[in-house]
């Protein structure tokens, strides 16, 4: 079943030939048929020859991939079924499209929306409901002529980020003219392009040979995928992630640019709407994190918080106005959530009006928040255990953490005077950069646990807005979970004092709503010098404070908890017992001992859950590269995250805030 | 029998299928298909689809004799009936497929079983009527004629 696509003889065409072939055009269109019904192969084959376009036929999913994969260039388009015995369809076009990125139309006689929902998701570019009519297969052309646009443009995009792209742009521009002498058929404007997209990734690798197209392979994209895993999703440059692939022959540009379609991937399933469940289980994570040590949130609070973060809206506003109704009147400032997505600037219309007024609701917040945080520590070890498992698969879950997470740091941020006189970015960049920082700059604190969590995210949230300069080039490119920035004034300004204003331009969606918070900690804690010697976070303090403000709770073990993180040095005594036992931190220098109760017992929670893990984890990879830290502190975080406890948290908490409210 | 009486007896008997509702528009299309280049193309895809539909209800009918019936196993097959019924044409398959399909979801066993029938009863109806077709056909063609394009007005 090999197409018949007389490849490497043409001659090299020259505009006139390529404006013959644009008259064809779209004749000769490669298909590819997919189709345990013989009745229907044989009837969409004569159909697509009639349309005058080149066709195979595969009536086993497999088969079919074994001819994608032998004849890398050899297809245009393909048209497969949905249910077939030996490979739901959905699983092939997930195959193709990340391995050959064609583009792909599903066929079913199956007309549920819910079918064709999951054609939309996994990324079909049309869903055909059988009897197929001639006239459906007449336009497939389209979808050819537009991914090759879409492409196009995105390596064009991707070039010009990465290279700087004048070469390159200016090669491109010859491609519409040039020859690609690649293919034969009729596809040559089109094909030429991709072809030339090759050549292009050839001519910058100063290969004189013309290489074939990567194929990625199952094993490839395995690779690929623990590459960017373990460099972080927001850290993930093609250059490191070529770097740790190590595959002879791939080159930047190859690695770029299924970066990009896999970013896109990832994005596309995680803006599938998250259940409830799912959310709440990372919610709680996320609570966690907020308040336990920034190393146990970095790495696995980025998933947990990437999951948490994809909390429904609803929930999210519910939580945000039950907690924060009753700053409100102390505050006077109603933190209106609006969604997941806008937590970051819900954060940072709250810094900016609310300077002060955060701080001032103190009494009433520590009992909700002790209470708050007590809830989770019961759930947290057996979130633990599950989130372990749950993690690995969730890409969502790094969206779903950071924005969890943020929204727990809006929580807290409410209370916490914003004005803390030091900016609320200041340190640490979210999510990987944190890490970075937490090494980098002793004194900072981490806030941002973004870019450990994006990782599996491409558009996860993580990406915060890393304006943190120098340090963390990478994380600006990574799309956030979804929407703007969730992280306001992350952007980090450095651990100056001053008042950094909350902007939103964080890129980083859910990762960002972590940073915040971490920020806001660090602020409150007036560190008047970016003095974060305060080692361990006293989880062990029961500080009778649980009444004192939110604010002034959050503090310090905010800052305790950056300073854990921040400071790299081995102080972290984790005095972690087995499993439950509480961590205890030592705080040392942290000034706002009213770091209340909240804190510690937010602090406890996360270090009783995190107990073995998340204590042994900071200890250990505060020695490990940033890298090492957030995936280790990621995959802490996602074991935090259950569905049933986040549900249960929530419900509490609701019930904590009304309550208190009353 | 003259060629002109035999066009005119297939043609009525194409028609009368239609207006049965055996056959639908998508009978049409395939009829369409067909061509000097492909002169049996109807009449190899509707072989196809006798060959596999056999298999198809055979399995089916096995499936739902099972102490405990797979309603999956049954779904993907009725399911699968339904794409290639739907694709030739067999208008009454394809709606008797729906139906059963609803009773599957229900898990209903006794009109699942009443479907089975019914899918059977119509699959034969439907063969015979083509087979006959087909025949008049051929006769038509051995007798040097071609044969004449069903217009399609409205079913």
């Amino acid at each position: 079943m090999n197409p018949s696509c007389g490849k490497g003889s043409m001659l090299t065409s020259s505009r006139k030939s390529s404006e013959v072939v644009l008259d064809q055009f779209p004749a000769g269109l490669r298909v590819l048929v997919v189709d345990d019904d013989p009745t229907c192969l044989k009837i969409v084959e004569k159909m697509l020859r009639t349309c005058h376009y080149e066709v195979t036929t595969c009536n086993r999913a497999e088969s079919a991939l074994a001819s994608l994969q032998a004849n890398r260039n050899g297809f245009d388009i393909v048209i497969s079924d949905v249910h077939m015995p030996d490979m739901d369809g959905f699983k092939l076009l997930e195959l193709i499209g990340l391995e050959m990125d064609l583009p792909v139309i599903m066929m079913s006689a199956d007309d549920g929306k819910q079918v064709v929902m999951k054609g939309v998701t996994h990324g079909a570019c049309d869903y055909l409901i059988k009897p197929i009519r001639i006239e459906e297969l007449k336009n497939i052309w389209q979808h050819v002529v537009r991914k090759r646009k879409n492409e196009w443009k995105e390596l064009e995009q991707s070039v010009s980020i990465e290279d700087g792209g004048d070469k390159m742009q200016k090669q491109s521009e010859d491609v519409d003219y040039s020859s690609s002498a690649n293919e034969v058929g009729n596809w040559k404007s089109s094909k030429r392009r991709k072809d030339d997209e090759d050549e292009l990734e050839d001519k910058d690798d100063t290969s004189t040979l013309k290489k074939p197209r990567v194929v990625w392979s199952v094993e490839l994209h395995q690779q690929f995928v623990a590459a960017v895993n373990q460099l972080g999703i927001d850290k993930a440059v093609p250059k490191k992630i070529l770097e740790l692939m190590n595959v002879p022959g791939l080159t930047r540009e190859n690695v770029a640019s299924h970066l990009q379609k896999y970013r896109l991937y990832l994005r596309r399933l995680s803006g599938v709407p998250q259940h409830q469940g799912g959310i709440n289980a990372s919610f709680i994570g996320t609570q966690d994190a907020t308040f336990s040590p920034i190393s146990s949130l970095t790495g696995l609070d980025l998933r947990a918080l990437a999951v948490a973060g994809q909390l429904p809206e609803q929930s999210l506003s519910t939580l945000h106005a039950a907690s924060f109704a009753r700053p409100s009147p102390k505050s006077g400032q109603p933190v209106p959530m609006v969604d997941q997505r806008n937590i970051f600037s819900f954060n940072n219309s709250k810094f900016k009006t609310g300077e002060g007024q955060l701080r001032q609701p103190n009494l009433g917040n520590s009992n909700q928040m002790n209470l708050l945080h007590g809830i989770p520590t019961t759930m947290e070890p057996k979130q633990l255990a599950e989130l372990h498992q749950s993690f690995e698969n969730m890409s969502n879950m790094q969206a779903s953490v950071c924005q969890s997470n943020s929204l727990l740091m809006h929580r807290g941020s409410t209370r916490f005077p914003p004005n803390m006189g030091q900016p609320l970015v200041s340190n640490g960049l979210p999510g990987g950069l944190v890490l970075r920082n937490i090494s980098a700059e002793n004194g900072r604190g981490l806030g941002g646990y973004a870019s450990p969590v994006s990782q599996t995210t491409s558009s996860a949230a993580l990406t915060f807005p890393m304006n943190h300069g120098p340090e963390l080039p990478g994380s600006n490119s990574f799309p956030t979970l979804g929407s703007p920035p969730g992280i306001p004034s992350l952007t980090q300004k450095g651990p100056s004092k001053e008042d950094i204003p909350v902007n939103s331009d964080a890129k980083g969606s859910s990762a960002g709503g972590i940073i915040p918070g971490y920020y806001l900690l660090n602020d409150l804690q007036q560190l008047q010098s970016n003095d974060w010697e305060v080692r361990n976070v006293g989880l062990a303090f029961n500080s009778p404070q649980n009444t004192s403000s939110l604010t002034g709770n959050l503090e310090n073990p905010a800052s305790s908890l950056f300073v854990q993180q921040g400071i790299s040095s081995g102080s972290m005594r984790n005095s972690s017992s087995g499993g439950g036992s509480k961590v205890s931190y030592l705080v040392e220098g942290t000034h706002h001992q009213n770091l209340s109760s909240i804190v510690n017992s937010s602090v406890r929670i996360k270090s009783e859950s995190v107990a073995d893990t998340g204590c042994q984890n900071i200890l250990y990879t505060q020695h490990f590269g940033q890298e090492d830290l957030m995936s280790v502190l990621l995959k802490q975080v996602s074991t935090f995250m259950t569905l049933k406890f986040f549900t249960n948290w929530c419900h509490l908490l609701l019930l904590l805030l009304l309550f208190e409210g009353a | 029998m003259e060629l002109g009486l035999m066009q005119r007896r297939l043609e009525d008997y194409t028609k009368s299928l239609f207006m049965e509702g055996l056959l639908d528009a998508q009978f049409l299309q395939l009829q369409q298909l067909q061509d000097e280049s492909n002169p049996g193309f109807v009449g190899e895809v509707v072989s196809l689809f006798f060959d596999d539909s056999e298999k198809l209800l055979n399995e089916l009918t096995s499936a739902m004799d099972q102490q405990i019936v797979d309603f999956r196993k049954v779904d993907s097959y009725v399911h699968q009936f339904k794409g290639s019924s739907s694709s030739i044409g067999a208008q009454r398959i394809k709606n008797v497929c729906i139906l059963f399909r609803n009773y599957i979801e229900e898990q209903n066993i006794e009109a699942c079983l009443r479907c089975l029938q019914q899918v059977k009863q119509e699959y034969y109806h439907v063969k015979s009527k083509l087979e006959t077709l087909f025949r008049l056909e051929q006769q038509v063609l051995a007798a040097g004629g071609s044969i004449p394009a069903i217009e399609v007005t409205s079913f």
